[in-house]
């Protein structure tokens, strides 16, 4: 078993890296450098004073040298602007090109600085990964018990009329990605035009203070789209099991129907949608993206979005590692989860 | 002129009795389910155990009883909408069901032939037996026909860019101010005073021509390697494995947001990567004929020789827009978003064919083929992939959902596509800024996108459910 960890551990770091490095190169196009320079400096910079802006900062430098400044196994970039002024990747503030260390890299702790939010990357991330939480949260606490006792409830009569019914709903909502779903509850509760008013439209508030008023709609909204799918996986492993020959035998022993299923039929029904809902966590992060944009939520997906739209290169690098690492460990339990609840599976 | 009201002269009948339907299609419903935990005992009957009728199951029929009706009178505002002669009596229903004719006969061709000859269709009539399978398929063919009628000029009331001075924001059936042109904005003007419902017609031929092939082009991608990585397993099943977890794990509005940007389509990234995907459709079908038929040369190389022809045409067209004729050319925004959409969706079907010719080739029949003596290459295709046929069908149809809904979500963050695109994606992210005020410019385009991916998962559904049967 902790090979196995070691291993997964070890594919997971490379992962990390190739994702890492090609954001890199993405974002380290020259079009993109230009769109930088542009937009930091003046829009109206010639050619050549982008290239000597790009060049002072160290933009210009080959890529993967540039990677491995970013990454800390490189020393950082040093230059000199026209003044004579010695600049570089590791000199800010109070620290000056004597006592700068010459390493400033992710290993060393050191993320960068956001050009768009003037900010340091790491902080940036802390911050807006804290709001995103609080919203994940409460996404889970909805939709994981709701998608489960739909799953379980379809899936121990396979066929009924209660299975059909929510079956349908369980279809309806895998249908309705989260930017429709999320136009239509705000136009139902929160649109002055039908005049229900029981939520606010906007989620900017719940920042700071969240309340049902203000929290609802963007937590019900992502909690929709993945609890379909949940629930589709958990009425599938319900109804296999509810097949089982043990079921049978307890059911001809004489054992009620609702023991059955509380105490013979669930545990093994849930094996199969604990791996769904680790593995949801990738799509949730879409979710997240499309939601926050829409209620005006300022959390990590609104930061992405901003990082991304201004190539704003170090932050747009640190949110990646972050959300692909939220992927990868997500996966790395959902596997480790799956051997323990499973005893058939054995892992050498 | 005045003003139209939703449902015109018929409303007066036909409102109400909708509403009864409804209410009674609710409480029935409701009843059947919560009435269906109540199992009633069994009677012995003769040498019979016999459970009587349930309340549970006089619900289920009064359930279905009004749930006919209410499709009855949901047809009634259709056929008289289009029965009667006056755009006042019409309404609003009236006049759209009235704009839908051509849809509507088609339709019911195309279901007419399709029960009629069902049995002589294979998987495809199978389909009919299923409620659920026909309802998504007349989803799916509704905005299919509304489309290709829509860019055919058939249904469309007006230009979707053209503005009209004083329409801006006006509710759904306001007469138009200006003379010439179709009397009525039919489902209201949005922001820019453009016809809301013209945008959603036009917005379905945006998606109908991309998500489909968009799909396809991903199973291409997917089969040709994921076939390969499970027969050969080894070191080109790990590196092949890694690449596919390697995309999977980027998350897909961060790879949209680097990939579809004017940027990056002026580096000719876009290019590159559609010419390495785009390669592979050609690969496959020259594998596919090759290996069938190298035995007879004649056979052989005449299919080669169109495949090879034809699709070098279309490649050079498509990827590089050096087209030799002149008659293929792609715009550079719309190649981004479709080798976008294509690269995301493949490595998920290339864990999807692994999977199942994993499992498929260890059967006798592929052992039998290997001892006869046969190619790999002929084996993976001619002997696994028909047998993986049924999964990949299904997913096909809820894949060409998922691309419908990637479409949209790279619409509604304003990726690639014009920001005059009348896409639904787009559509919706304008309207969704007025929503507090305006509800008419963003609902239709949402209900659209929320119905065609519905009627793909619920094609799928009944697509699985007859596929299982045999």
């Amino acid at each position: 078993m902790g090979l196995f960890i070691l291993r997964r551990l070890g594919v997971m770091i490379l992962t990390a890296l190739c994702l890492t490095f090609i954001v890199f190169f993405l974002t380290n196009l020259y079009p993109n450098l230009e769109k930088l320079a542009k937009t930091q400096g003046n829009m109206r910079m010639t050619d050549e004073e982008v290239v000597r802006w790009l060049d002072v900062r160290g933009y210009l430098e080959p890529l993967p040298v540039k990677y491995g400044q970013w990454l800390g196994v490189l020393p950082g970039y040093v230059g000199e602007t026209a003044s004579g002024q010695v600049t570089g990747r590791c000199i800010s503030g109070e620290l000056t090109a004597d006592t700068a260390p010459r390493f400033c890299g992710v290993l060393q702790g050191d993320w960068g600085y956001s050009t768009v939010f003037r900010d340091g990357v790491w902080d940036i991330v802390i911050k807006r990964l804290a709001l995103t939480g609080k919203l994940m949260f409460w996404v889970m606490l909805l939709m994981v018990p709701a998608a489960l006792i739909i799953g379980v409830l379809a899936g121990m009569r396979e066929g009924s009329k209660m299975d059909r019914s929510l079956s349908t709903v369980s279809i309806v909502s895998t249908a309705t990605p989260e930017y429709v779903s999320g136009v239509i509850l705000i136009a139902v509760f929160a649109s002055s035009a039908v005049g229900l008013r029981w939520f606010n439209g906007t989620a900017t508030g719940a920042m700071e203070d969240a309340t049902f008023r203000n929290f609802f709609l963007p937590v019900f909204t992502i909690a929709l789209y993945g609890m379909g799918y949940i629930a589709r996986m958990t009425r599938a492993s319900m109804a296999e099991v509810m097949t089982a020959q043990y079921i049978r035998t307890a059911r001809l022993k004489g054992v009620s129907f609702r023991n059955v299923v509380v105490k013979h039929a669930l545990r093994n029904a849930l094996i199969a949608p604990f791996t769904v809902i680790m593995l949801q966590f990738p799509w949730l992060l879409n979710g997240v993206v499309i939601v926050e944009t829409l209620f005006n939520y300022k959390g990590f997906g609104w930061t992405l979005v901003q990082a991304a739209g201004n190539n704003d290169i170090e932050l747009l690098l640190g949110v990646s590692v972050v959300s692909v690492f939220v992927v990868l460990i997500t996966q790395l339990i959902s596997d480790i989860g799956y051997v323990y609840l499973n005893p058939r599976i054995r892992v050498t | 002129m005045e003003p139209l009201t939703w449902t015109g002269a018929l409303g007066g009948v036909l409102n109400p009795a909708l509403a009864l339907a409804c209410a009674a299609f609710a409480v029935t419903a409701v009843a059947q389910i919560v009435l269906s935990l109540v199992v009633t005992q069994p009677m012995p009957q003769g040498n019979e155990l016999v459970a009587p009728p349930s309340l549970a199951d006089h619900a289920g029929t009064a359930a279905r009883w009004s749930f006919g009706a209410i499709v009855l009178i949901v047809l009634a505002y259709a056929v008289g909408g289009i029965v009667l002669p006056d755009p006042q009596a019409k309404g609003i229903v009236g006049l759209v069901s009235t704009r839908l004719l051509p849809v509507w006969i088609a339709l019911t061709v195309l279901f007419a032939v399709s029960i009629t000859f069902k049995r002589r269709l294979g998987l495809y009539g199978k389909l009919f037996d299923s409620t659920i399978g026909m309802i998504g398929f007349a989803l799916v063919m509704f905005w299919v026909f509304a489309g290709v009628f829509g860019a055919m000029d058939l249904i469309v009331t007006h230009d979707p860019l053209a503005q009209i001075s004083g329409m801006k924001n006006e509710p759904p059936g306001t007469p138009v101010t200006q003379d010439g042109v179709y009397p009525y904005y039919l489902l209201g003007g949005d922001n820019l005073a453009r016809d809301v419902f013209t945008r959603m017609i036009v917005g379905a031929w945006e998606v109908i021509k991309i998500a489909p092939f968009a799909t396809l082009f991903a199973f291409m991608v997917g089969i040709t390697l994921g076939l390969p990585a499970a027969y050969y397993g080894g070191r080109l099943d790990v590196f092949l494995s890694f690449l596919a977890n390697l995309i999977l794990a980027f998350p897909v509005i961060l790879l949209f947001y680097l990939l579809v940007t004017p940027e990056i389509v002026a580096t000719g990234i876009p290019v590159y990567m559609a010419a390495v995907l785009f390669i592979f459709p050609i690969v496959f079908l020259v594998i596919l004929f090759n290996s069938r038929f190298f035995t007879q040369p004649g056979k052989r190389n005449l299919y080669l020789g169109v495949t090879l022809v034809v699709g070098l045409w279309l490649y050079l067209g498509i990827a590089w827009n050096a087209d030799p004729l002149g008659i293929i050319a792609f715009p550079p925004n719309l190649l981004v978003v479709f080798v976008s959409v294509v690269f995301v969706n493949s490595p998920t079907v290339f864990r999807i064919v692994r999977g199942i010719a994993m499992d498929i080739k260890t059967r006798d029949y592929v052992a039998a083929a290997q001892t006869r003596g046969e190619g790999p290459w002929y084996i993976m295709l001619w002997e696994i992939l028909p047998n993986a046929r049924g999964p990949l069908i299904v997913d096909f149809c809820l894949r060409i959902g998922y691309t419908t809904i990637l479409l949209g979500t790279l619409g509604f963050f304003g990726l690639g596509l014009s920001p005059e695109s009348p896409d639904w994606g787009s559509t919706i992210n304008e309207g969704r800024k007025l929503l507090s005020i305006y509800l008419h410019p963003a609902l239709p385009p949402a209900f659209a996108l929320l119905s065609l991916v519905l009627g793909l998962n619920l094609l799928a559904d009944g697509l699985r459910e007859e596929s299982l049967k045999d």
